[in-house]
């Protein structure tokens, strides 16, 4: 439990402190209690391997206090510590740690400094919170309590309309998943009757439920993870979401926030693992997005966007994988995504921050020379990335591969297919970044420079972690101990099975690599050899591709426009139209009653004289009439 | 007793004293004091069963009683009104103090006074006592256009009050001892036929006060048109008397006709939480967004009620706390930023963030709490409400959850156009919203939204005995719910 306190509460801490007094603070200050306040998390978390690791059941469960009574069961604020739980702990304050870090020289000269450092450490208590909560509830907090820091930090420089826009969009998006995950809860609990996960699951494994309540469950809960991990159709806001710093790109669109629906499923694998259905629309929906993210990536020349658009692909590769019942897989490339695109990002930043705030590679090149570190580490990420052989994206992807294939081929191919889509754009940005000549007018040659330790070491570490990652988790092929599968094992109570034979294993190896070959050379020889440079004047069906397939003017027109006309029409008809009728129609209504009423009350005594025998002779005939 | 008479005094001293002691905060303090302490005396006194009354004397003859009754219910619009009057005597500009400071604590008086009232006819008293102040408060500055919006207020409520006292007196006729108490008209037996029509005339009164699509079509101008004060009055605290009026005073004495009108008026409050907020999508007049999303929210309140389930009136009861502090911030912020820049036209605004960094720290709490972001306090209410309608009807549910959709689309709007970017008025770009005592109080009542979004569970406490009892009642008395 005070473990449990630490974790969530350093962050936490972090939080308010520096937003109350970060601003009377010197930066350095406010910036190392940021970090150590991810830190220490992280410590504290590594420190708990041990003891999870000894005993496979181990878990510190911990009640702090009742939320809400619904239908007079009470729901908590509840925290469970296992390995799942752990393992994403680690991701989050590992990578967070070092982004904070990072951060520290990239907002060095922001005004907003203190507020940004805030907003990530309340960004890491979210996130922590998703991750650590022992129930559905808790989760959702998380979910949203992220979404709202992602608003808060997409919109950081909150002076330009442009990134309110995009900070808005991600808020809303992300609420339209978030109505799916909400009636999913609903569904949750007017079944089962808990929101808690480990009741949850007991519950689905002991009783036979019908196979459409968990579809249904499964789908609504998927809804959300569309949402938050940016699958067709609710990707659309993730690049706009690169206005942001780029840290923030870093940390909360790449390595954690938008891994939460993969956390979520993975969470609840035994629902899953029983809704064939539900695994079966993941798994096109993962494969959609991967190649449709990776064709829009393909066209770009916002350094950002292309790996925003890679981020929404990769998530694409992760949903495939539990789509095809892979889910410790699906972690284990979290894990690797985590650290190489976390990686790549702060590498972009790197390029950006000395090229001054210059974001599009057609105006870079020739950046080799200037920034070594950044070069050999965003190279790392590129390798990583694409496949390159015994690196930590390799054995990921491979291993999704692989799963995929014994699934089916048709899903296969077009797995494969994105994996060469991904080694293409890559090697483009890489090339076209760092080699080839120097083409910015505005922003003199003499001036771009590396960035400082800061900034740099932190591109080592993940570096590191980006080439040898796969050892967390080699093949069988390699050696049969000590993988993360293993010690996954005890949260994911379905069995997976993905026997193949040792021949194709060969051999899908051999593809993978031959893929990975493939991409290199033609991006070698169309962007280094030939020195080619991205240019504005696509045609055809790249100019389709480059303006994103249209879908965002598609949303705004089939979905945007008719809501502001419908909005509008109602408020026309609603409120002008009928307050009007109610207007003219009672006024002159009450007008002509009144007057009628001063005709009869003239003050002349013969007309009341006159009524008062009218009346008497009314009421004496109803009495003859009626009694 | 003392939360009737108390307001009065203050009422009769602040018209007297107006002149000399025109001073906001002497009265938002006396009143915050003698409020508070009030409401927590009856917290302490009473364990919020419906047994004891606290005043119980003959009033007009025998039969209609000075009854008064406190349950958690009551309890908890009691500090609604209470807690929240202080506040919005702190929000004037100093102009019109001494005339708006008199009627709102007579408008207390009225308030308290319905909320506690368990006589009929003591009922409608209240109910009418608390339309007079509000009606001079919106005509306090006397324009042509606000005229007529409040006369058309006037008229619309009143028919809706008329119609109530004729079901009262319908009932009154009814009882056994021609009585107006509570009980009596409880225990009444209406036919089939006779309930539509008694059900007909209580729900008009509360659904116009509350007030639900298609009856609100007083409300939009009256919010827009009246002086903050009034808005805040109106929708923060006035509205939940209709809410209020629905379940202890519709439910409970019509019960033979709620298998009627059940699904009409959740229809017409989930049509009416999609209208509002559709319409709010589009406004640039901030005040009207607040107005619509008011119409959207309390839809969900309603519809919640109507579902007859124990979560669906934890979350009204819970849900009207809240969209009264929420209100009230947002009107009183819009309030600020009105008289700093002399417009609260998101064409006009922008920037704001950047002048007036504790402004917009607590405008944005309130934001995010009418948001529903979990750990703000709009969260657990509409979590409930949404459940309850999810557990009554699956297909009205998606309708009703679009408000999580569309609530984050207009109030974030509403944020970013004034509040972030630059300042689109050359003149008065440059001014910001001092931080005084009003702004502190602003921001005390922001920390509230974080308070109850993350402990909900104790205001629940307070209302569940009473939801619980009233659902009993409603299931053993009557046989409805079946």
């Amino acid at each position: 439990m005070s473990n449990l306190l630490i974790i969530l509460g350093f962050p936490l801490f972090g939080f308010i402190f520096n937003g109350l007094v970060g601003k009377y603070l010197p930066k350095s200050v406010v910036g190392s209690i940021a970090s150590l306040m991810v830190a220490i998390p992280f410590f504290v978390a590594f420190g708990m391997i041990g003891d999870l690791s000894n005993d496979a059941q181990y878990s510190v469960n911990w009640k702090a206090y009742t939320f809400l009574t619904l239908d007079n069961i009470p729901l908590s604020v509840s925290f469970t510590i296992d390995r799942l739980s752990v393992w994403m702990t680690l991701i989050i304050t590992g990578v967070g740690a070092l982004i904070h870090l990072y951060s520290t020289g990239y907002m060095k000269n922001d005004e907003g400094f203190y507020k940004f450092f805030s907003y990530l450490n309340f960004f890491i208590f979210n996130m922590l919170l998703l991750v650590l909560g022992s129930n559905f509830l808790m989760m959702f907090f998380g979910w949203e309590g992220v979404g709202l820091c992602s608003y808060l930090l997409i919109g950081f420089w909150y002076k330009n309309v442009e990134f309110g826009k995009a900070a808005r969009k991600a808020f809303v998006m992300n609420r339209i998943g978030d109505l799916g995950l909400l009636l999913g809860l609903y569904l949750i609990f007017s079944k089962f009757h808990t929101l808690e996960y480990s009741e949850f699951s007991n519950q689905i494994a002991a009783g036979n439920h019908s196979d459409n309540l968990l579809n249904a469950i499964s789908i609504l809960l998927f809804i959300g993870a569309m949402g938050k991990s940016a699958q067709i159709p609710l990707y659309t806001w993730l690049p706009d979401a690169m206005a942001g710093p780029t840290p923030v790109s870093a940390l909360i669109h790449a390595a954690t926030m938008v891994t939460a629906g993969i956390y979520l499923i993975i969470r609840n694998q035994i629902l899953f693992a029983l809704s064939p259905f539900a695994t079966e629309f993941i798994l096109w929906i993962g494969l959609a997005t991967a190649m449709l993210a990776a064709l829009i990536g393909l066209k770009q020349t916002d350094i950002k966007k292309v790996l925003a658009y890679s981020t929404v692909s990769q998530l694409g590769f992760m949903f495939v994988a539990l789509g095809v019942g892979a889910y410790s897989t699906a972690l284990f490339h979290l894990t690797t995504h985590a650290f190489f695109k976390a990686l790549l990002f702060l590498g972009a930043g790197s390029v950006i921050h000395g090229m001054h705030h210059e974001q599009d590679m057609r105006f870079m090149g020739g950046l080799k020379k200037k920034m070594p570190l950044t070069y050999w580490t965003f190279l790392a990420g590129t390798l990583a990335i694409s496949g390159f052989p015994f690196f930590s994206g390799f054995f990921s992807k491979d291993e999704i591969l692989a799963a995929t294939y014994s699934h089916g081929l048709i899903p296969y191919i077009l797995l494969l297919l994105s994996a060469l889509l991904t080694g293409i754009y890559m090697f483009r940005m890489f090339f076209v970044t760092f080699h080839g000549t120097y083409r910015n007018e505005k922003w003199d040659y003499s001036k771009v420079h590396e960035s400082p330790l800061v900034m740099t070491i932190p591109l080592m570490i993940l570096a590191v972690f980006s080439v040898f990652g796969g050892l967390i988790n080699l093949p069988k092929y390699i050696t049969e101990s000590g993988s993360l599968v293993e010690w996954l094992k005890p949260m994911l109570p379905i069995m997976e099975h993905h026997e193949i034979g040792h021949s194709e294993e060969i051999i899908l190896l051999g593809l993978a690599v031959l893929v990975f070959l493939t991409a290199l050379i033609y991006t070698r020889i169309v962007f280094l050899k030939r020195n080619r440079v991205p240019t504005d004047s696509e045609t055809g069906f790249f100019s389709v591709m480059r303006d994103k397939f249209y879908v965002d003017e598609a949303y705004n027109l089939v979905i945007v426009r008719p809501l502001e006309i419908l909005g509008d029409l109602l408020h026309l008809i609603g409120e002008g139209i009928f307050l009007k009728i109610f207007s003219f129609g009672i006024y002159p209504l009450l007008q002509v009653v009144s007057r009628l009423n001063k005709r009869i009350q003239n003050g002349n005594i013969e007309f009341y004289l006159l009524y008062m025998i009218i009346a008497v002779i009314v009421l004496l005939g109803v009495n003859l009439i009626f009694f | 007793m003392e939360l009737l008479y108390i307001p009065l005094i203050l009422a009769l001293a602040s018209t007297m004293l107006g002149k000399m002691l025109s001073n906001k905060w002497i009265w938002s303090g006396i009143s915050l004091i003698a409020g508070f302490t009030l409401v927590l005396n009856l917290h302490c006194s009473h364990n919020f069963i419906l047994s004891e009354s606290i005043v119980d004397i003959p009033w007009l003859g025998d039969n209609i009683r000075f009854n008064l009754k406190v349950d958690g219910l009551t309890w908890l619009l009691l500090l609604l009104t209470n807690g929240l009057i202080p506040f919005i005597i702190a929000s004037q500009s100093e102009d019109k103090v001494s005339k708006i400071t008199p009627l709102i604590f007579l408008m207390q008086v009225g308030l308290n006074g319905v909320f506690m009232a368990f006589d009929g006819l003591l009922f409608y008293i209240f109910w009418e006592l608390a339309m007079i102040p509000i009606y001079f408060i919106t005509l306090i500055h006397s324009e042509r256009e606000r005229f007529k919006t409040t006369i058309r207020f006037f008229i619309y409520t009143f028919v809706g009050s008329l119609a109530m006292l004729a079901s009262l007196i319908y009932l009154y006729g009814k009882t056994d001892y021609s009585s107006f108490s509570y009980d009596n008209l409880f225990a009444v037996n209406l036919n089939y036929a006779e309930s539509i029509w008694v059900g007909s005339g209580f729900l008009l009164a509360f659904l116009i006060k509350i007030p639900v699509f298609p009856f609100h079509l007083w409300q939009p101008n009256t919010y827009v048109w009246a002086p903050s004060q009034g808005s805040m009055l109106l929708s923060g605290i006035m509205l939940k008397m209709g809410l209020y009026g629905l379940i202890r005073w519709y439910l409970l004495l019509v019960p033979e006709s709620i298998d009627f009108y059940q699904p009409i008026v959740i229809c017409l409050a989930v049509i009416g939480i999609v209208y509002g907020a559709l319409i709010a999508i589009r406004q640039d007049d901030m005040k009207r967004i607040i107005a619509y999303s008011s119409l959207s929210h309390v839809g969900l309140i309603t519809a919640g009620i109507l579902t007859l389930s124990i979560d669906g009136l934890n979350g009204a009861g819970l849900q009207m706390l809240v969209h009264g502090v929420n209100v009230v911030g947002l009107f009183w912020g819009i309030g600020l930023i009105e008289r700093t820049y002399k417009s609260r036209d998101l064409n006009d605004l922008g920037g704001i963030a950047s002048k007036s960094k504790w402004f917009t720290i607590g405008f944005f709490l309130f934001v995010i709490g009418s948001v529903a972001a979990p750990l703000s306090n709009g969260f657990p209410g509409e979590f409930m409400l949404l459940k309850s309608l999810f557990n009554y009807n699956t297909t009205m549910v998606v309708f009703a959850g679009l408000t999580v959709i569309l609530c984050a689309v207009y109030m974030l709007r509403l944020f970013q156009f004034s509040m972030l970017g630059e300042g689109k008025n050359e003149s008065n770009k440059d001014m910001c919203i001092s931080v005084n005592l009003e702004l502190i109080l602003f921001l005390i009542l922001s920390i509230t939204v974080i308070l109850i979004g993350v402990f909900p569970q104790n205001l629940i406490d307070i209302i569940n005995p009473s939801m619980d009892q009233i659902l009993k009642e409603l299931l053993n008395v009557k046989g409805v719910l079946s």
